[in-house]
């Protein structure tokens, strides 16, 4: 793709967003909104695993936490906590009186900012543990997995303070405004789109500096690096702890969109969906990472409610299919330098040949 | 004035022992600043633990390395690094989805703390040494090939070219020519020559033509122990040296590679 070609791309790809409130019909827009969100997470993905090399089978966690940490401060909206208030699925546990913690969430400002900070600083400091006992590669990502198992445990287990299975849903303004709303959907639907725009700029802007080329040469050679003086675990951990911040965000704007955050979102299996997104969209291109998500998640809503059985042989055959075909993503096809772009052009080059013997 | 210079590195009674295995076994060396020392020795003799130990991949059991007047035997691999030593691996190590000038900048970085990475400028010196250390290397017209595309003589010469970029006193060049045919080992031998005077050279090789090419002064590890030193002329004509190494290599060595 030229210079010009890929601004274009970009261009339209950005004006189609910016207008498609206006042109889909609400419940396309609904799903749209929803899945750009899931985008800003797997844009967080290929920073961690296409750039970084850490294969994280856990950030379904980050996710959760930003849509908890929004979705209580939401339950409490409205409530008259002086009064004795508390949300509903508290009434029907039996609570006597709110939970300490939960009071600070009634305060909207102090939930949005424990939406950025509280994935991002619990990634962060998470990842620094791992990473500075020099462990990685499959052992990082069989203990973020093992993170998500027992996170989406905890909110189970804990019905009285997380609503348990069903998690935390049934809620209708944010700053005593209506969110149910088609023309707020609209308005959040644009602030989604807003923050796509915002996170692709920066991590494009991110990855052309001497840090996202530290990013790469820790993944190329870890120990290469060690030994030209270089400290690789902090590098490490800014990029999932980005990642962390990015799934957190991705997380509550979802709970906005969805009305609903569960432990069905958050687990291994939803943390294992995310990286599909990615392996199948490319994971070292960043529109790859949009590109998946978009993809899958509306090949999901199809496929499951056609055949609602056969969408996990769906997923794990378009996984093998991407590993094994596509080891770049689709993205990958397009990008210069890629092997499959090698192929790709080789092949075209074979048909014209063939075509003009 | 025939003052000796002070050693750049004293390796003092170092011995590692792994599990009871001695790879080095009361080992002493010194390295004069701006010089070339060449390692030889039969496989499994310690050449490459001799290396590891010095920076600090490898901890010594017992013994001290003092560089820069300074001990350094535990300190960390960076820190050994930033003080000014700097190793080329046996298997090419260049960051293979870097271009051949972004090998050379990563390794150039003067100040290395993480959070001066948050810029898309390189200082206008780093960039300038980069290109000189891209020159030197022969390597001008491939600075913008990814490494892993580059031929194997390429790759060993770009890892040569990070290695000298760091600025280091002392390099360490472990088996520089591996899996080079001669041309390119002549072209090798003429690169690390020029790198003396501004560095302190430390080569570990097999090959003799590579040795006598270089024609500096050798040290013959065998068994973990230092068997021999002396100039190329008097290492070959050394009988005890040329029956474990030069002589029956082979059949003096039981396989503990």
């Amino acid at each position: 793709m030229t210079f010009q070609k890929k601004h274009f791309f970009t261009a339209a790809a950005i004006l189609f967003g910016a207008v498609a409130p206006l042109i889909i019909n609400p419940y396309e827009l609904s799903l749209l909104g929803r899945f750009l969100a899931l985008s800003i997470l797997a844009m967080g993905i290929m920073l961690t695993w296409g750039e970084a090399g850490i294969l994280s089978l856990g950030q379904g966690v980050f996710f959760g936490l930003g849509g908890y940490a929004l979705a209580m401060h939401l339950k409490l909206e409205g409530l008259n906590l002086a009064n004795g208030d508390m949300p509903d699925f508290m009434v029907w546990s039996g609570v006597s009186a709110l939970p300490g913690f939960w009071y600070p969430f009634a305060n909207p400002y102090f939930s949005l900012a424990c939406v950025v900070i509280v994935p991002g600083a619990f990634a962060a400091a998470f990842s620094w543990l791992v990473f500075r006992r020099r462990v990685g590669g499959v052992y990082f990502a069989l203990i973020t997995q093992a993170l998500a198992l027992a996170f989406s445990t905890l909110l189970i287990s804990q019905q009285a303070y997380t609503g348990g299975f069903n998690g935390l849903t049934d809620y209708s303004t944010m700053f005593g405004i209506d969110i149910t709303t088609e023309g707020a959907a609209r308005y959040i639907y644009w602030i989604t789109f807003l923050f796509v725009v915002a996170v692709y700029f920066f991590l494009r802007w991110l990855l052309s500096s001497r840090y996202g080329v530290m990013l790469r040469a820790t993944r190329d050679g870890e120990n290469r690096v060690r030994f030209l003086g270089h400290d690789p675990v902090p590098y490490k951990v800014v990029a999932f702890g980005i990642a962390g911040t990015l799934a957190g965000i991705g997380g509550a704007l979802f709970t906005l969109h969805a009305g609903v955050v569960s432990p069905a979102l958050v687990g291994v299996v939803p943390s294992i969906e995310m990286v599909v997104w990615v392996a199948v969209g490319g994971r070292n291109i960043l529109w790859g990472a949009i590109a998946g998500t978009l993809l899958v998640n509306f090949a999901k809503d199809q496929i499951s409610s056609a055949f609602p059985s056969l969408w996990l042989y769906g997923l794990g055959a378009l996984f093998i299919l991407a590993v094994s075909f596509l080891p770049a993503g689709i993205a990958g096809l397009f990008a210069p330098g890629t092997a499959q772009e090698r192929v790709m052009r080789r092949f075209l080059q074979r048909r014209k040949l063939s075509t003009a013997e | 004035m025939n003052a000796i210079p002070a050693p750049i590195l004293m390796m003092e009674n170092v011995t590692v022992d792994f599990d009871g295995f001695k790879a080095l076994t009361d080992v002493s060396l010194n390295l004069t600043p701006g010089t070339l020392r060449i390692l030889i020795g039969p496989n499994g003799a310690g050449k490459s633990t001799l290396c590891d130990t010095i920076i600090g991949r490898v901890r010594p059991t017992s013994g001290k390395i003092i560089f820069k007047d300074q001990v350094i035997t535990n300190l960390p691999e960076q820190e050994i690094v930033r003080r000014g030593i700097c190793r080329k691996f046996q298997t090419p190590g260049v960051l293979p989805t870097l271009t051949v000038f972004e090998n050379l900048l990563v390794a150039g970085r003067k100040n290395r703390a993480w959070w001066r990475s948050f810029t898309t400028k390189t200082p206008a010196a780093e960039t300038a040494r980069a290109e000189e250390i891209l020159a030197k290397i022969g390597l001008e017209d491939r600075r913008g090939v990814i490494a892993a595309d580059l031929a194997h003589g390429e790759k060993q010469w770009l890892e040569i070219g990070m290695v000298v970029a760091t600025d280091a006193d002392l390099l360490l060049l472990d088996e520089p020519t591996a899996g080079m045919g001669p041309t390119d080992t002549q072209r090798t031998a003429q690169l690390i020559l020029s790198l003396l005077g501004r560095h302190a050279v430390l080569v570990i090789d097999h090959d003799m033509s590579f040795v006598e090419a270089l024609n500096g002064y050798v040290t013959v590890l065998h068994q973990g122990q230092i068997l021999a030193e002396g100039t190329v002329a008097e290492i070959r004509a050394d009988a005890q040296v040329t029956a474990v190494y030069l002589g029956r290599a082979e059949d003096a060595e039981p396989a503990h590679a």
